[in-house]
């Protein structure tokens, strides 16, 4: 049973992790990196990791993944039709140049993929074609969120605390990034300067003055 | 399975992140792509972790899910950033760093 299980949620990891590559539109990408991230929850069951397995339901394919479908919806509509992103084809003009690099890059991903097979499978390691070590199902045993919150609260506190720093940190900075909240009126996007502007007052003398809606 | 098939699925997936993040052009799917190379990377912690029989690989691998949520938070502002500058969203354009 395991074993069925296994190559379903295994083929559908690795089938959803092409159809990120080649999909030509970015929403289709992200709808296959959902459809890998659930596999790879079913591979993590599988694998007894019961808590990594809802946190990466939960806040990869739930969370994360509305973020890009947010961020697809704002930006990609405009971005999908620009030349050069086309993974099968290509402008004429960057035909062979956008192939070449199509080409380099499935080498170089098979050249790692090999010296990766190599590296994990070629290893003197007797464990590794065994099916781990021992376990038996329990409330507190290994992989349940009491035995990850109990290890993240004593051993890995430090590691713990980094990381919602870190998250304090990224939410600051994606404010910081993509916020401007001073309306739509840049800086460098206001009229040229006329001489009058040096000696009256900011502001006067504009339509928003007229009619009481002067915000600076 | 024995955990050398978990290694080799998570070793296909962690190749297949690299080839998008060299031959796609658009952001986004580059993002996405890295994703992919952190859960390649993820899945082998989980199996290393089932190997021994302890969490360890389990605590790294929800502190790589943290760091790769601040990685899509602060990519996808920068990309908002880079769009609403009207700048081309392709990392082969923006090429101002590379001076």
């Amino acid at each position: 049973m395991s074993t069925i299980l296994f190559f379903i949620a295994g083929f559908g990891t690795i089938a959803g992790a092409v159809g990120v590559v080649v999909l030509r539109d970015p929403f289709y990408s992200v709808l296959a990196l959902v459809g890998h991230l659930i596999s790879l929850a079913v591979l993590f069951l599988l694998l007894r990791a019961e808590f990594v397995a809802a946190a990466q339901v939960v806040v990869y394919a739930g969370a994360v993944m509305v973020l890009y479908v947010f961020v697809v919806a704002y930006v990609g509509g405009s971005g999908a039709g620009s030349p050069g992103d086309e993974p099968l084809g290509g402008v004429s003009g960057l035909g062979s140049s956008a192939s070449n690099l199509r080409l380099g890059g499935a080498i170089a991903g098979g050249a790692l993929l090999i010296e990766l097979l190599i590296a994990l499978l070629g290893t003197g390691l007797k464990a590794i074609s065994g099916h781990g070590a021992g376990y038996a199902p329990g409330p507190r045993t290994f992989g349940t969120p009491a035995y990850i919150g109990n290890l993240l609260l004593t051993r890995f506190l430090l590691a713990f605390e980094a990381a919602s720093f870190l998250l304090l940190i990224a939410a600051v900075g994606a404010v910081v990034l993509a916020g401007r909240r001073g309306g739509l009126e840049d800086e460098d996007e206001r009229g040229p300067l006329i001489p009058l502007d040096l000696v009256r007052p900011q502001g006067t003398g504009t339509t928003a003055e007229g009619v009481g809606g002067q915000h600076r | 399975m024995s955990i050398a098939w978990y290694l080799a699925v998570s070793a296909i997936v962690f190749s297949l992140g690299v080839v998008g993040v060299i031959t796609r052009r658009n952001p986004l799917v580059v993002l996405l792509c890295l994703e992919l190379m952190l859960n390649g990377a993820n899945l082998s912690l989980v199996a290393f972790a089932r190997m021994w029989g302890n969490g360890d690989g389990q605590i790294l691998a929800l502190i790589v899910m943290t760091v790769a949520a601040c990685e899509v938070c602060i990519g996808l502002g920068m990309i908002v950033a880079i769009y609403r500058r009207h700048l081309p969203v392709d990392v082969d354009e923006l090429r101002e760093l590379q001076g």
